[in-house]
C-alpha cells in the first residue's frame, strides 16, 4: 500500500468526513498541512484575519448548517487565539473540530518557539481533546474527534498536530467505525419515563413548555410544534431555542428570562407543569432560582445527564435526544385521545390568561425623532427574505434581536448565548454565508462588538461573501451602560465609545460598501438598498444613544419581578 | 457526607488532569486521591474520597461519567467495602521513648521499616480512623516526618455479612 504523509492523511480524513469548508490561518507548525490543502481543490479554505474569527466562522457554519464546523490554525498564538471561540462553542454545545499545529514531538515541553500546551489550556472548554504523537493514531483520532463533536450533547473537540507527525509517512486507512468503550451517549428516552411525562402533562391545568438549544441541535422543531399544537401547550424559548417554535404562533410566548417577555415570565412563574426540553436552567433564564416555577412539577428532557437536577431539582427527568423523546411523547398521546380532549378543556382558562398577559404587556418601544434600534430590527425582519440567517453580537443588539425579530424556523439565529462573546456575530455570519452562499446573511451588531473582529472585513471582501452588517450605533457599550444607569447611579465608567471609526469609510477602505442612516424615515430604504447590494455591506445606523432593553429582571431577582418600561 | 468513589479510566497521558481539573473547575472537593494502573495496563483506577450533599455527589458522578476517558464510576456509599490507606511516619526515638514507640507500634500493628539512633520509621495500613488514632498517640513523642497515601477501597464480596476487619 502506498504511503502518504501525515498532512495527506489529514486531508484524506477530512474527505472521509465529508468536510467541504475549513476556516483558518496558517503558520510555521502547519506548513505541511497548508501545502497539502492547496492541492485539495474539493475543500474550500477560507482565510480569516484572526484565529478567533476562524473558530467563530466554523461555529456559525455549524449552527446554520447542522454540520460539524472545521478550523485549522498554527501552534502557540494561533492555538491560544482559538480559545475564546472554542469556549463559545462549548457553552452553546456547537459541534466543531479545531485542528491546531504543534511543535515537533521532540521539542514539546522545551518552551520551543510558538509552543503552547493547547491541550492543557483547552481541557476545560472542549468536549474532548487530543495530542497526536504518533502517525499511526492520526486517522483514528480524527474519526473519533468528528464522532465526539457531533454525537450526544455536541461540542467542540480539539486535535493538536505536531509538525513531525505531519511529515511522517503511513499507509492510509480510515477506520470504518469508532470503537470507544467509554463513550456511549443515550439517545432513546426511557419509555416508562416518557409515559409518566405524558401523564403528568395530561393531568396539568397550566402547562408550559420551556424549549432550549437542544431542540435546535436535535432538529426536533417539527416534533415540538406538533406536540404543543396537539396538546394546546404554550411554548417559551431560551435565547438558544429561538426559532424552535415559530414566533408569532398563538402558542408562542417568546423568550423567557432576564429580557424575556412579560407573558413568558408570568407563565413560567404560574405554571403547574414545566416541560423543559433541551434547556439547562441557566441563571439568565431562572433569575432567583428558589422562586423559579415555584408551583410547578418540573419535567426535564435532556441528552446530557449532568444538566438534569444541576440547578433546579427535577421531578421527572428523562435522558435522551429531544427528537426521539418528543416522538415517543407524540405516539403516547396518539393512544390517549380522550385524555387529550380533557386536557384541551382544562387548559382553556390558562391559555386565556396567557393571552391576557401577552396583550397587557407586549414588547414595545416608541419610534420618535431619532432611530430606535428596535425599529431597525423590525424593518430588517420585514424586508429580508424568510430564510435569512441572522447573527448577532452580544449585548443590547442581541437582546433586541431576540425580542423583535420574528424567528419562524430553527437555525436562522446565530448568537453566543452561554459565553456571551462580543465579536462573535460577524465571523459567524461569514461561516453561515459560506454554508449558504445564496441566502441572505445579516449580522446585527453594536458599535462596541463589531470592533472586536472587524478585521474580518478583509475576509468577506476577499471571498465575496455578501454578509450585511447592520450596526446599531449608539456610541456606548450599551448593555453595560444600561446596568450602570439602573444599578450604579448613571456612573458611566468607561462605557462611552466617543472615538469610533467612520464605518462607511472603513468598509470602503476594505473594498466593501458602506451606508450611514441618521433619519428614521430613511431606515427602510437603506435596508432595501443594502439587501439588494451584491457583496458585503456595512450599514451604520445612528440610533438613540440611551435606549434600554426592557423588560428586564434585575440580576438575582425572581423572573416575575420585571422592570417593564 | 464522606464518599469514596472509584473511577476506572483509560491509562493515558492527561487523564488525571481531566479528572482533577473537573473537580477544581466545578468547585468540588478532593479529600484524597490514589491512582495506579489496573491489571489491564491500558486502564487505571482512581479512588477519590470527597464530600458533599446528595446533589453535589450526584453531579460529581455525572460529570465524571461525562469525561470521554472515564469508563466506570462507582460510589461506595451504601455498600460494604474494605478501605485502606497507608502512612509512613518517622518518630523521634531517644533513650527514654524508644520502648514506648515500639509498644505503640505493636498495639497498632505497625511495622518498623527503618531505624536510626534517634528515630524509628513506622509503616501502618488501615482505615482513616485507625491511622488518625495512631498519629494522635505518636504526636506527643515527636513526629519528624510523615506521609500518607490516598484511600483505596474494594467492595466486599459478600454484602450484609459480618466484617472481617
Amino acid at each position: 500500500m502506498k504511503k502518504i504523509s501525515g498532512a495527506q492523511v489529514f486531508i484524506e480524513s477530512l474527505r472521509c468526513e465529508g468536510v467541504k469548508h475549513v476556516f483558518g490561518f496558517p503558520g510555521g507548525a502547519v506548513l505541511d498541512i497548508f501545502d497539502a490543502i492547496m492541492g485539495a481543490t474539493d475543500i474550500d479554505f477560507i482565510l480569516t484575519r484572526h484565529e478567533q474569527g476562524a473558530v467563530h466562522a466554523a461555529d456559525g457554519y455549524a449552527r446554520a448548517s447542522g454540520q460539524v464546523g472545521v478550523c485549522l490554525v498554527t501552534s502557540g498564538p494561533g492555538a491560544t487565539n482559538t480559545v475564546t471561540g472554542i469556549a463559545t462553542a462549548y457553552m452553546d454545545s456547537i459541534p466543531l473540530v479545531v485542528f491546531t499545529g504543534q511543535v515537533p514531538t521532540h521539542l514539546i515541553g522545551n518552551d520551543a518557539f510558538q509552543e503552547a500546551d493547547i491541550v492543557g489550556i483547552t481541557r476545560p472548554c472542549t468536549k474532548h481533546n487530543y495530542l497526536v504523537k504518533d502517525i499511526s493514531d492520526l486517522a483514528r483520532v480524527i474519526k473519533e474527534a468528528f464522532y465526539i463533536a457531533r454525537t450526544g450533547r455536541s461540542g467542540p473537540v480539539l486535535v493538536d498536530l505536531p509538525k513531525n507527525v505531519m511529515k511522517d509517512m503511513i499507509a492510509f486507512k480510515y477506520p470504518e467505525k469508532v470503537e470507544m468503550d467509554s463513550y456511549c451517549p443515550t439517545y432513546k428516552g426511557h419509555l416508562g419515563q416518557i409515559k409518566r411525562i405524558v401523564s403528568l402533562i395530561l393531568k396539568s391545568k397550566k402547562p408550559v413548555i420551556y424549549a432550549g438549544g437542544g431542540v435546535v441541535h436535535a432538529n426536533a422543531s417539527v416534533e415540538l410544534v406538533e406536540f404543543a399544537r396537539k396538546m394546546h401547550v404554550p411554548v417559551t424559548m431560551t435565547l438558544m431555542g429561538l426559532g424552535a417554535f415559530p414566533s408569532g404562533d398563538p402558542l408562542s410566548l417568546g423568550m423567557l428570562g432576564m429580557h424575556g417577555t412579560y407573558a413568558a415570565n408570568m407563565a413560567v412563574t404560574g405554571t403547574d407543569c414545566l416541560v423543559a426540553i433541551g434547556s439547562r436552567f441557566d441563571d439568565r433564564v431562572t433569575g432567583k432560582i428558589d422562586e423559579f416555577a415555584p408551583k410547578a412539577k418540573i419535567i426535564h428532557i435532556d441528552i446530557d445527564p449532568t444538566s438534569i437536577s444541576k440547578n433546579v431539582k427535577v421531578d421527572l427527568p428523562v435522558v435522551g435526544d429531544s427528537k426521539m423523546v418528543l416522538k415517543g411523547m407524540l405516539s403516547q398521546i396518539q393512544e390517549r385521545p380522550d385524555e387529550v380532549k380533557v386536557l384541551h378543556k382544562n387548559v382553556r382558562s390558562w391559555l386565556k390568561c396567557v393571552d391576557k398577559w401577552k396583550k397587557e404587556q407586549p414588547l414595545r418601544y416608541s419610534q420618535g425623532s431619532s432611530i430606535k434600534p428596535q425599529y431597525v430590527i423590525e424593518m430588517i425582519d420585514a424586508l429580508a427574505p424568510d430564510d435569512t440567517i441572522i447573527s448577532t453580537e452580544v449585548g443590547q443588539n442581541q437582546m433586541w434581536t431576540a425580542q423583535f425579530y420574528q424567528f419562524k424556523e430553527p437555525r436562522l439565529f446565530l448568537t453566543s448565548g452561554g459565553l456571551g462573546t462580543m465579536g462573535y456575530g460577524f465571523p459567524a455570519a461569514i461561516g453561515a454565508q459560506a454554508a449558504f452562499p445564496n441566502r441572505t446573511v445579516i449580522d446585527i451588531a453594536g458599535d462596541g462588538s463589531i470592533q472586536m473582529n472587524i478585521q474580518e472585513l478583509a475576509t468577506v471582501v476577499q471571498y465575496n461573501l455578501p454578509v450585511k452588517v447592520m450596526i446599531l450605533n449608539n456610541g456606548y457599550l450599551g448593555m453595560v451602560r444600561q446596568w450602570q444607569a439602573l444599578f450604579y447611579e448613571k456612573r458611566y465608567s468607561h462605557t462611552s465609545l466617543a472615538i469610533s471609526p467612520d464605518y462607511v469609510k472603513l468598509a470602503e477602505a476594505y473594498g466593501a460598501k458602506g451606508f450611514r442612516v441618521k433619519d428614521p424615515a430613511e431606515v427602510k430604504d437603506v435596508i432595501k438598498e443594502a439587501l439588494a447590494t451584491d457583496g458585503p455591506v456595512f450599514v451604520d445606523f445612528i440610533v438613540e444613544p440611551e435606549e434600554d432593553v426592557y423588560p428586564m429582571v434585575p440580576a438575582g431577582a425572581p423572573i416575575n419581578n420585571m422592570l417593564l418600561v | 457526607m464522606r464518599h469514596a468513589i472509584s473511577v476506572l479510566v483509560d491509562n493515558e497521558a492527561g487523564v488525571l488532569s481531566r479528572v482533577v481539573g473537573l473537580f477544581s473547575g466545578r468547585g468540588f472537593n478532593i479529600e484524597s486521591l490514589s491512582v495506579a494502573p489496573t491489571l489491564d495496563p491500558k486502564k487505571s483506577k482512581m479512588v477519590i474520597t470527597t464530600n458533599g450533599n446528595e446533589q453535589v455527589l450526584e453531579q460529581i458522578k455525572k460529570q465524571l461519567n461525562k469525561l470521554i476517558n472515564v469508563i466506570k464510576v462507582v460510589d461506595y456509599v451504601g455498600k460494604e467495602f474494605v478501605e485502606r490507606e497507608m502512612i509512613l511516619v518517622k518518630v523521634k526515638a531517644k533513650e527514654e521513648t524508644r520502648a514506648e514507640v515500639l509498644r505503640i507500634a505493636d498495639i497498632f500493628r505497625a511495622r518498623v521499616v527503618d531505624v536510626s539512633p534517634n528515630s524509628y520509621t513506622l509503616a501502618l495500613t488501615g482505615d482513616k480512623g485507625k491511622l488518625e488514632g495512631f498519629i494522635e498517640i505518636l504526636s506527643p513523642i515527636g513526629i519528624l516526618d510523615f506521609i500518607r497515601t490516598g484511600t483505596v477501597v474494594m467492595e466486599r464480596e459478600m454484602q450484609g455479612r459480618r466484617k472481617l476487619t
